[in-house]
């Protein structure tokens, strides 16, 4: 059943890569209750049907899922166009997967950092590449992906993890900069700290909100085609404080 | 995979007894049982150097709105299922619900009202789980027609500690559904359960409200109005003399009319921090209580409410329970058999006011004859009662083990849900099946409540 409140204008026919993710799961529980159309994709078969199972029972017009590893970037052009022909028309692809990884393994171990970089930089531009020019081409849609203001500075606890998504803030700031023009909308989002999985381990703290929290906010930077949102806003502020101290102070900062 | 961090205290509703537990958050369906101890992080393991080879105990925990404990385990390890929040399935033709076990009452409704369903059987707040209502089998308002919420539950699917699970229903493994229905989350993990709910046609509700004076006068009400949907009793225990046991009766059904099917929610306000324990000594207590018997005079004629504001009037006031301070509180809850005379709810509030302790507003209901689904379920035919006092030492716990003394010996039971001070002797006659019942707990599984009613000697 559809949701008859009205709003903003909302996409309706959405890719979610990282289907299973916190974040993504309590913005597209917003959007199917709207009675949105979703194309899923994730790794996990068994998570998978319980996040389609509860999109359905929420009102989603139609689920389709795909379980796929997206660290296998030979995959995504067949993925994505499946996805496309399945939904007709992509109006929002929303960018979720990503792993923490073991800040401590890697920095003694290559293969461990590369595997941050892999899932959550190098795969995340193989799938922005195809959909950049997708979109481009209908000269529509919204593409939405998940960085985290831990991409805004190198820090002792994280930079493996940061560093990854300060890539990927970059490279999505030039997407922007090439397409936004075709009439494209992408949205950098940043998030501090969100209850997910992913900060399970993580003692909670004041800073923390709660994913359905970020889900509301997320689907406002949508609506209103920001192009960077701080999840929530107050990290703008902390993340310009903590990028203003200079790198001889903060070097020396256990930060 | 599930993660475990520390959390130094974890606290039911009534704050007390404050014990610390390892908190380990439950999101899928699939990180129960736990993968093995050496996979906890580097936090987890600096604290359990102390509790080395000890065997494993755990316990679900839903939204933690039981008073007593339990919901806890002390130095044990708590199995937060508040991220097993999806739904499954829903019929719109049968109001059939499937969803996993840490669905909140108050996320059903969201979905449901809007659908033309509502719950079953609720209790006085929404924000309880559904794994929590059913391994409390609670009860609502409606008990005298409806029974307990586990009458609604179709089945469940229950996942051990030995990796095993399987759905119980009346007609599938019976016996672990009537174990599990009011199992006090003894007997593993409930990962899901199908719930039958009831159509509805308006938000509204239709309620009357009358004064009674006495036991009797309740009783009387209670009897006339018997087939209404709803029925509750809030009572005075802090006046005394002529006024003795006196209070306001309501009733309610659900609205016939057809009306806009939308959520609602009073405006809400939040204790923000422990008030000083004495802030509510028997002055504000009483003036509160007259206060509220002279708002609600007798009406003729039935009133529309919204459903929130007929069912959930303290969920409107979020950490209500700071109002008792830092101490906590406890509550008593009772239900004894009817019998001719009143003898023992009249001993038992006689024994309150002697005591001189304060109480809010008792609650008082009649309980129907449904025979509950549970081995143990705690209602049963009879008047119930429910007092809430705040903790001022030794004589709060004493005026505690003189109702039960008093319940004992007329044949009533006490509420595992609420309770926190119940004897072995005590559960073990209130409730002699715990024997047929022991059996069922998962032999990881345990909490403070259990220890405490089978401890020998
Ligand atoms: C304001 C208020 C009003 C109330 N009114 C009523 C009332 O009218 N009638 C009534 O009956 N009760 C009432 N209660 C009590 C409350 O309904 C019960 O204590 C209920 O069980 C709380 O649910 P929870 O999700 O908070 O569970 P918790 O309190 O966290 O846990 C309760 C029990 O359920 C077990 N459990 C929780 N989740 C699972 C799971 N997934 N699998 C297995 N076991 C599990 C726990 O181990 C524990 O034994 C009231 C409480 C409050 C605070
Ligand atoms: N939570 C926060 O505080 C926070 C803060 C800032 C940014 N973020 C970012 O937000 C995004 C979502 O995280 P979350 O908080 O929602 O955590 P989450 O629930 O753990 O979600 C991460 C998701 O990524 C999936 N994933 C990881 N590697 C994958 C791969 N190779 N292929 C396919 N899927 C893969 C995971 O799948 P499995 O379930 O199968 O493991 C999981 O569903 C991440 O990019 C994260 O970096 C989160």
């Amino acid at each position: 059943m559809a949701d008859s409140r009205s709003g903003p204008a909302l996409p309706s026919r959405i890719l979610v890569l990282g289907a299973t993710s916190g974040i993504a799961t309590a913005v597209m529980r917003l959007l199917a209750a709207r009675g949105a159309n979703f194309f899923l994709v994730a790794r996990d078969p068994q998570k998978l049907t319980a996040v389609e199972m509860d999109l359905r029972t929420r009102g989603a017009a139609s689920v389709e899922s795909r379980v796929a590893d997206l660290d296998n970037t030979s995959d995504h052009p067949g993925l994505l166009a499946d996805a496309a022909s399945s939904l007709g028309v992509i109006d929002l692809a929303f960018l979720a997967h990503g792993v923490l990884g073991d800040q401590k393994e890697g920095e003694s171990s290559y293969t461990a950092a590369a595997a941050v970089l892999q899932t959550n930089l190098l795969s995340a531009v193989s799938l922005i590449t195809w959909l950049a020019n997708y979109f481009q081409a209908t000269k529509q849609g919204t593409l939405a992906v998940l960085s985290s203001v831990a991409g805004d500075r190198g820090r002792r606890s994280n930079y493996i993890y940061g560093a990854s998504k300060a890539g990927l803030n970059v490279f999505l700031d030039g997407v922007r900069n090439r397409i936004d023009r075709s009439g494209v909308h992408v949205l950098t989002i940043r998030p501090g700290y969100v209850a997910t999985p992913m900060t399970a381990h993580i003692e909670p703290n004041l800073l923390f909100v709660a994913p359905q929290h970020a889900a509301t906010l997320i689907l406002r930077a949508i609506a209103k085609r920001k192009d960077i949102a701080y999840v929530p806003r107050f990290w703008a502020a902390i993340m310009l404080a903590v990028r203003s101290v200079p790198e001889s102070i903060f070097k020396k900062l256990n930060y | 995979m599930a993660h475990r961090h520390s959390r130094p205290k974890f606290e039911s509703w009534g704050r007390y007894p404050s014990l610390s537990a390892t908190v380990v958050p439950l999101h899928w369906p699939s990180d129960f049982p736990l993968p093995p101890a050496k996979e906890a992080s580097p936090l987890e393991d600096q604290r359990s150097k102390t509790a080395t080879s000890a065997p494993p105990r755990m316990l679900p925990v839903g939204m933690g709105r039981s008073y007593g404990d339990v919901c806890l385990i002390a130095d044990g390890t708590l199995l937060n299922t508040r991220g097993l929040d999806r739904f499954q399935s829903f019929d719109e033709e049968s109001g059939i619900l499937r969803c996993e076990a840490g669905v909140t009452l108050d996320e059903i409704l969201r979905f449901c009202i809007p659908r033309g369903w509502f719950l079953p059987v609720t209790p006085g707040t929404r924000y309880v789980t559904v794994g929590g209502a059913i391994a409390n089998d609670v009860h609502g308002k409606n008990h005298q027609v409806a029974g307990t919420f586990g009458r609604y539950v179709r089945s469940l699917e229950l996942a051990r500690s030995d990796g095993s699970r399987f759905v119980c229903s009346r007609d599938r493994n019976m016996e672990w559904f009537r174990a599990t229905v009011a199992g006090m989350g003894l007997t593993g993990l409930i990962v899901s359960a199908e719930i039958q709910l009831r159509a509805i046609v308006s938000p509204l509700v239709k309620s009357e409200v009358s004064q009674f004076h006495g036991i009797d006068q309740f009783l009387e009400l209670s009897l006339a109005r018997q087939s209404s949907e709803y029925s509750i009793g809030w009572m005075d225990s802090t006046a005394t003399g002529r006024k003795f046991a006196r209070g306001v009766f309501m009733t309610a059904a659900h609205s016939q009319e057809p009306a806009k099917l939308t959520t609602h929610k009073s405006r809400s306000c939040s204790v923000p921090f422990d008030l000083p324990g004495l802030a509510l000594n028997r002055a504000s207590v009483g003036a509160f209580n007259a206060l509220y018997f002279h708002s609600h005079r007798t009406r003729q004629k039935p009133r529309l409410l919204n459903y929130d504001s007929f069912f959930y009037p303290m969920d409107r006031i979020r950490h209500w329970n700071r109002l008792y301070g830092k101490r906590g509180f406890v509550q008593f809850h009772c239900v004894l058999p009817r019998v001719a005379d009143q003898l023992a709810p009249l001993q038992l509030l006689k024994a309150i006011s002697a005591a001189r302790l304060t109480s809010f507003l008792a609650v008082i209901k009649d309980f129907g004859d449904a025979i509950s689904p549970g081995m143990m379920s705690f209602p049963m035919p009879g008047i119930s009662l429910a007092l809430d006092f705040p903790i001022r030492g030794e004589e709060t716990f004493d005026l505690m083990d003189r109702l039960a003394r008093i319940t004992a010996e007329h044949g009533g039971r006490v509420y595992p849900a609420k309770d926190t001070r119940m004897t072995p002797t005590q559960f073990q006659n209130f409730y002699p099946q715990w024997q047929q019942f022991a059996p069922y707990v998962d032999p990881a599984f345990s909490s403070n409540f259990w220890e405490r009613v089978t401890a020998r000697g």
